[in-house]
């Protein structure tokens, strides 16, 4: 919403200066998010007077002028013809910055001749248009003053300071000048002024009339009509053109002007229609037929569908009932008939009409905000009388459709509420006084609770606490009273639950293993979410931004894959990402999980001169992958791998950790065709968990379980098997510890070996096992049974048989 | 009697001249080995009168004992040689690099979001969540936003394709609907934040499609929009370390509060840059007010009993004022070199006792 300085006034009796009513506006929740006012450019012109202007010597159309800044002289070559003896005219001095040419003004030399700084026009001055020679001021201007305190009362106008404010979608009434105005003399700004809103007769009947379909009766509950004949539709007089103009408008016709400038000055659109253009004696308001098209003023056609509002003549629609009208019965210059509407539509029609047409008037803007239920009615002589005065001419009797006897809305408003609510204790007079002030009028008759009526203008209040906001918002925000929230604890509890530590955990952990976090978009490419295992069309975007953003994503690997792809792009050598975030199994409240995913690709670390280093492999992420799961208390010891993975991974070098049925994470090369489609080496790893798959810990409390450290010496010894080199060694070790579960601390593999001296397709796999003894210290024969018991098993289990045996 | 001067003065003079251990060695068994030139004149003393042998024998043990001394003094003087002449072949080059580590890094919005947990949990706070994925009535409705309201227009919403009955689910606009998730579940009091992501359609410099929100909500009895003030002023000053920062709340509009403010912390532009604390100018950086009663009774609460306030703060916005990240499109970009800068070292703990990021106490 922009408007001017001098138009607010227009409103408002103030003495406050505009960068106070700035300062005091966001105050009232109207944020300003522009202020532009031309003077602060003009501040360093001065008024001066050409004592002497000769022919330059070397060049016809300029002149070189003596002019005297009151001061002292100057010299300036001047090429406009008007530059003569006696002028007063505006000065740019050397190192002024002219806003109409957008530079600043040097000393310098113009075809040999000095010139100290330079004559202006009115458009170099940003004032205007007019750049036919320099600007011609009277007189007696005052030579040797300042620019802007002339042009300030003499080009009031041009020079108005344009206030640009926010409002949001509460406040339709501040879409109008008035509405400002009426929040700042609240405020204690100055003085709302009055404004005659008295009714006129009119001197004949209308010959057009309204008709409204009673299917929409309850769609238009009040409009107005007024036939103006004999009127002349030129320009708009000066002061309307500039203010239109500083606001953004470009002035048409004194018509079409005064429909701008009442929608903008009192927040009211309205439509003038040629009489002479429409079709029939009534103008009908009904539902559009599927189909029906509109010629709008904006030049596009639209196609109406049948819950659209549309105002018909006997040729059918031309108007978009509260967005804009239609072009074949607009008015133009030559418009000496004028039918003026002033309706109220219903807000949600226009809203919606106006979303599906995709249309963003300024009229649309209003009407769906809400406007003064009486306003057709009320303001219909106020517009009346500025159409005669403008564009002359001879107006009918008001033409009405439905009523203007509009009820306020009534609200109960404890005057307590506001203290209950905000802690400000505001007296009831200050509040009344207030509420009084914005228009709404107040019944004491139960001093703890009035009814308060609220003014038609605001839509947007229908209960106490809306109340206790007006009045807070004018006594002052400042005046709320900082207090601290009631400690219900001395000392604070964690915010954390136990389920939602366990991400944080999981992220420090990671990027303490050299895996750094990302932060990447829950959505892809449908494409990509097919090939990780997702892509449903239930999950997909309906109005997605584009392609690569339009489906909820499956898992967190392709977006972290595609991330690697960009950084290898960069040269990085060595690429180590996790994220932690949601993935989608289906839209429903419980088809979210939250998964921790990684990628490693390229290198472990960056090479060095000592260590040439190696790449990634899938050991690296099924070490990621049993970090994160002991991290989160898991017991990894017990975990079965399974080599059933998904389609995403490479089928013969990835497994999954199963706890039962439930899949507790995947790790492994990705397959080789999703390393091609990403545009990655060969053998990327990575790995991913669901987080809500894996159990909470089993234990209560803080202690943990108690420690028994044994006093006697473990013994470790090494087995070396051949086995079918199909055996995984996951089974040797299962064995092993089946075989002597209470001896049996750890068992470490330490070499794996296929080749020389080993049967084709057989291997040999060598064992570490740390033994424990209980009571005593192992015998040597102790030690030849446990052994003997470990390869038993290993050899009934695995057919497993010790190397060198 | 025989005079040791000489005998002595060649010793000492041949243990001066030695060069190496090796030598020293050599000199040593020449003076004092069992055929070593004392050795030898001790063993000559046999012929000589008693006296004579007396005072010969003990002139030659005090040679005897002089030499050891020099032999003793030059071989410590010979070895520190010899280290130093082994120290010298022994250098590397210790400007070398280092050996390799791999430093990981978490994300600047997972930082923020811990950042802003500890300082509400302080306030008795705890982390409440809620799906991405939402129905039109938790996203708007419930939140006192109806269909056609010029407010839903404003929030650029992803739909996702219809279901079966030809419903949307949305992608949730804002964290508030954890708001009606948390009141329809729990009896006041009430007191969670919500961080979590958010989506709009909206994608150019200053807006990302997905970005991050933290909701707050305060239920219970007595709470007023002082509370609110107190508490959002508290939280601005510890998150960003200023001790006496500027906090204004100015009258806004958001279909779910009554009354509503926008939360402003003071801040000067210095060359360009942006500073935080006491200065001529506002930074807009929260939207909050006191729950409607129309939310409140949407959640079955009886309004005219129960009040408390809610907040929404964007957290990238945060993210970037005070760590200084210029772009918010950066945060998603997964650029190594960017998380390596501006992330944050696994060890570095955010909490009220360890800081804030701000620097200590």
């Amino acid at each position: 919403m922009k408007f001017t300085f001098s138009w607010l006034c227009d409103h408002l009796d103030t003495n406050k200066s505009l960068n106070e009513i700035c300062d005091v506006l966001p105050m009232l929740g109207l944020e300003v998010e522009d202020l532009y006012n031309p003077l602060d450019a003009l501040a360093q012109f001065r008024i001066v007077e050409i004592v002497e202007a000769n022919q330059h010597p070397d060049a016809d159309r300029l002149r070189v002028c003596r002019v005297s800044t009151g001061e002292g002289e100057l010299q300036i070559v001047c090429g406009a013809e008007n530059a003569r003896a006696g002028l007063r005219t505006v000065l740019a001095p050397v190192g002024t910055h002219v806003p109409g040419l957008g530079t600043v003004i040097k000393q310098g030399k113009i075809r040999g001749q000095t010139s100290e700084g330079m004559l202006c026009s009115v458009s170099e001055l940003g004032i205007g248009e007019d750049h036919e020679g320099i600007i011609e001021l009277p007189f007696d201007a005052p030579v040797g003053t300042g620019f802007t305190g002339f042009a300030q009362t003499e080009y009031a106008g041009l020079v108005d300071p344009v206030i640009e404010i926010a409002i949001t979608p509460n406040r339709g009434d501040c879409l109008g000048v008035r509405g400002i105005a009426r929040d700042l003399a609240a405020a204690g700004c100055g003085t709302l002024k009055d404004i005659d809103f008295s009714a006129e007769d009119g001197e004949f009947t209308s010959s057009l009339t309204w008709h409204i379909d009673e299917e929409v009766s309850s769609l238009v509950p009040l409009i107005s009509g007024r036939l103006f004949e004999g009127v002349s539709n030129g320009s708009s007089p000066a002061w309307m053109a500039q203010r239109l103009t500083a606001v953004g408008q470009r002035p048409i016709s004194a018509l079409v002007d005064i429909t701008n400038y009442v929608m903008i000055d009192l927040g009211r659109p309205l439509h003038a229609y040629d009489a002479d253009k429409v079709s029939g004696q009534k103008l009908t308001v009904r539902l559009a037929q599927e189909g029906e098209q509109v010629l709008a003023l904006n030049e596009k056609t639209y196609h109406c569908s049948s819950d659209m509002l549309v105002i018909s003549d006997a040729d059918g629609p031309d108007d978009l009932a509260g967005i804009m009208g239609g072009e074949r019965t607009g008015v133009s210059d030559t418009t000496t008939r004028m039918f003026l509407e002033i309706a109220i539509f219903n807000a949600t029609n226009v809203a919606t009409t106006g979303r599906k047409l995709n249309i963003h008037s300024d009229a649309r803007y209003r009407f769906e905000r809400g406007l003064d239920a009486t306003s057709p009615v009320q303001m219909a002589g106020y517009v009346a009388r500025l159409v005669q005065s403008v564009c002359g001419g001879r107006f009918s009797q008001l033409i009405v459709n439905g009523t203007a006897d509009v009820r306020p809305k009534m609200v109960t408003f404890p005057p307590a509420r506001t203290k209950a609510l905000t802690g400000i204790d505001c007296p009831d007079d200050r509040q009344e006084k207030i509420l009084t002030d914005l228009g709404f009028s107040i019944d004491k008759r139960q001093p703890e609770s009035w009814q308060v009526a609220v003014p038609l203008w605001r839509n947007d209040i229908d209960g106490p606490a809306d109340l206790v906001e007006e009045v807070i918002r004018i006594h002052g925000y400042d005046n709320l009273e900082m207090t601290a929230l009631p400690r219900d604890h001395y000392i604070a509890r964690p915010a954390f639950s136990s389920l939602q530590l366990r991400p944080v955990l999981v992220r420090r952990l990671l990027a303490s293993r050299g895996l750094t976090e990302a932060v990447t978009f829950s959505f892809l490419r449908p494409e990509e979410a097919q090939m990780f295992g997702g892509g449903k069309e239930a999950l997909g975007l309906a109005n997605p931004i584009s392609t690569e953003l339009s489906m909820m994503r499956p898992s967190l690997l392709p977006n972290l894959l595609s991330a690697a792809g960009r950084n290898l792009n960069r040269a990085e050598s060595d690429i180590r990402l996790f994220e932690v975030g949601p993935v989608f199994l289906d839209p429903s409240e419980t088809g979210q999980r939250t998964a921790i995913g990684g990628v490693r690709v390229g290198a472990t670390h960056r090479k060095d001169w000592q260590d040439a280093g190696r790449a990634a492999d899938l050991f690296d992420a099924k070490s990621d992958l049993l970090a994160v799961l002991d991290c989160l208390g898991v017991r990894t010891q017990n975990l079965m791998v399974s080599t059933e993975v998904p389609d995403w991974m490479h089928p013969g070098r990835s497994g999954q950790f199963m706890l039962g049925k439930t899949m507790l994470g995947c790790f492994g090369e990705l397959h080789p065709q999703i390393c091609v489609d990403y545009d990655l080496p060969a053998g990327a790893v990575g790995f991913e968990l669901w987080l809500d798959n894996i159990p909470l810990p089993r234990h209560k409390g803080p202690a943990k379980p108690l420690l028994k450290l044994s006093p006697l010496q473990p013994v470790t010894r090494d087995f070396a098997f051949i086995v079918d080199e199909t055996v995984p060694a996951q089974s040797l070790i299962d064995a092993i510890r089946r075989a002597s579960r209470d001896v049996v601390t750890d068992i470490s593999v330490f070499d794996v070996y296929q080749g020389k001296g080993i049967e084709d397709g057989r291997k040999s796999v060598a064992l570490t096992v740390t033994l424990q003894p209980k009571d005593a210290t192992f015998s040597e024969s102790d030690l030849i049974v446990l052994s003997d018991q470990i390869t038993a098993t290993v050899g009934k289990n695995c057919g497993g048989v010790l190397r060198g045996a | 009697m025989t005079d040791t001067g000489p005998l002595k003065a060649e010793l000492i003079a041949a243990i001066a001249a030695t060069e190496t251990l090796e030598q020293l060695e050599a000199v040593r068994l020449n003076a004092l080995g069992k055929k070593g030139l004392i050795s030898t004149q001790l063993k000559a003393l046999g012929g000589l009168a008693p006296d004579e042998r007396r005072q010969a024998g003990q002139a030659l043990n005090v040679v005897k004992e002089e030499i050891g001394v020099a032999l003793a003094e030059r071989q410590a003087v010979l070895k520190r040689a010899e280290l130093a002449d082994k120290l010298a072949s022994e250098t590397i080059d210790v400007s070398l690099p280092a050996r390799a580590t791999t430093n990981g890094r978490t994300h600047p919005l997972s930082r923020t979001i811990e950042e802003i947990s500890a300082i509400f949990s302080d306030m008795g706070f705890s982390i409440a969540e809620g799906p991405d994925i939402e129905t039109d009535f938790y996203n708007f409705t419930a939140l006192n936003i109806p269909p056609e309201h010029p407010a839903r227009q404003e929030h650029d919403t992803f739909y996702l394709n219809p279901d079966k009955t030809g419903t949307r689910p949305v992608l949730r606009t804002h964290t508030s609907p954890v708001q009606i998730r948390t009141m329809l579940n729990t009896p006041p009091p009430i007191r969670i934040i919500v961080p979590g992501r958010t989506y709009r359609s909206d994608h150019d410099a200053t807006h990302s499609p997905m970005f991050h929100q933290c909701e707050g909500l305060v239920i219970g009895e007595g709470i007023h929009m002082g509370h609110l003030k107190g508490c959002l002023i508290d939280f601005c000053r510890a998150f960003f370390g200023v001790k006496d920062l500027p906090v204004r709340f100015r009258p806004s509009f958001f279909p779910f509060t009554e009354p509503s403010a926008e939360v402003d912390i003071g801040c000067r532009r210095v060359d360009g840059g942006l500073e935080i604390g006491a200065g001529d100018d506002w930074l807009e950086i929260l939207g909050s007010g006191m729950v409607n009663p129309k939310v409140l009774e949407n959640c079955g609460l009886n309004s005219d009993e129960v009040q408390g306030f809610a907040f929404g703060m964007g957290v990238e916005r945060l993210a970037m004022l005070k760590y200084g990240i210029p772009d918010l499109r950066t945060f998603y970009e997964s650029d190594l070199r960017w998380l390596k800068h501006y992330g944050f070292m696994p060890v570095d703990v955010p909490g009220l006792h360890t800081g804030l990021g701000t620097g200590g106490a």
